[in-house]
């Protein structure tokens, strides 16, 4: 049955509208604290002393050994070959210009 | 003539210490308080160790050739140079990886960190003088590669003098036997490293003095 006055699509709207307000307040509550919860912890007043720093934050010393050891391999090794090199090519030209010298003679 | 006969045992000499020098090293105990890192130290201090031989090889090539003029002399200088850079730069890599585990940070501008650096830009500019210097340079170059010599002693006393980081100059002579056998290896591997490469970059230096007077008699003809 329909009602010619209006009043009852004006509860209707009441009505709607105080459910929204509900699912409103209840979605900023829980986001709210949903959001404290995702919070980092208050920060500490100051630094805290400790004597011994924690394994997982200590550096592993076989790594540090290994690279020691390479480099110096590797620089040995690398600085020998461009002697090598720069030495063919010397070795080489001095060849060109004794044979150039050679054939002008 | 010597070093083209010298070269090949010098090499078989150093390729025997290097290739033994690790098992003698892991034999070696650890350290109390630094533990595995502290066996960076037998190529560390090994590295300076050939790194001042070749700078006192420059810096007594340069007073030759700068006082009597000897070409022989200031080819030596430049190879001296070279190879003192290299052996300079094992020493400023290997302290730092040693240093961070150690010390807690990669470099302090301490007092024998900073001159260790500063001898080895001292090479550096040397280098970059015989590169670049065009004529008359050599002189320029002996008169650095002496300055470069000076600054050794000094640096060797640094940490005597001021108060560094750094582990002191005595801790190498009072090491117990089962240390200084590994880092005496390794210092003889090293040495001999160094009066190889010495050898064979002073052979590049003579070809290229030799193909100069080449270049010289062909422009003459």
């Amino acid at each position: 049955m329909t009602r010619l006055d209006g009043r009852g699509s004006d509860h209707g709207r009441a009505a709607v509208l105080a459910v929204a307000l509900v699912v409103l307040c209840a979605g900023v509550t829980g986001g709210l604290t949903t959001v404290r919860a995702q919070q980092p912890e208050a920060a500490q007043d100051g630094f805290v002393p400790m004597s011994d720093i924690p394994p997982e934050d200590q550096l592993p010393a076989a790594p540090l050994l290994v690279a020691a050891y390479s480099v110096v391999w590797a620089l040995a090794i690398g600085y020998l070959w461009t002697i090598w090199r720069r030495l063919g090519m010397v070795e080489r030209e001095l060849a060109d210009v004794t044979r150039r010298i050679g054939e002008k003679e | 003539m010597l070093t083209k006969r010298l070269f090949p045992v010098l090499t078989v000499v150093s390729l025997f210490l290097f290739v033994t020098a690790p098992i003698v090293i892991v034999r070696a105990p650890y350290e109390s308080t630094m533990g595995l890192v502290q066996k960076i130290f037998y190529f560390h201090v090994p590295s300076w160790m050939a790194m001042f031989l070749s700078v006192f090889i420059l810096g007594v090539a340069s007073a030759i050739y700068l006082f009597r003029r000897t070409a022989s002399a200031d080819r030596l200088a430049v190879a001296a140079a070279e190879v003192a850079a290299v052996f300079g730069l094992m020493g400023l890599i290997t302290g730092p990886l040693w240093g961070v585990k150690a010390w807690g940070v990669w470099w302090q501008w301490d007092a024998r960190l900073t001159m260790a650096v500063i001898l080895e830009l001292i090479l550096v500019a040397y280098l970059l003088l015989r590169q670049y210097g065009g004529p008359g340079s050599d002189r320029l170059a002996a008169g650095l590669g002496i300055a470069a010599m000076a600054n050794v002693p000094i640096l060797y006393m640094s940490t005597e003098i001021w108060r560094t980081v750094h582990p002191l100059t005595s801790v190498v002579p009072t090491l117990p036997a089962e240390f200084g056998l590994p880092l005496w290896w390794s210092a003889a591997g090293f040495i001999v490293l160094c009066l190889t490469l010495l050898s064979v970059r002073s052979r590049l230096e003579e070809q290229r003095a030799s193909l100069e007077r080449l270049y010289l008699a062909l422009e003459e003809d």
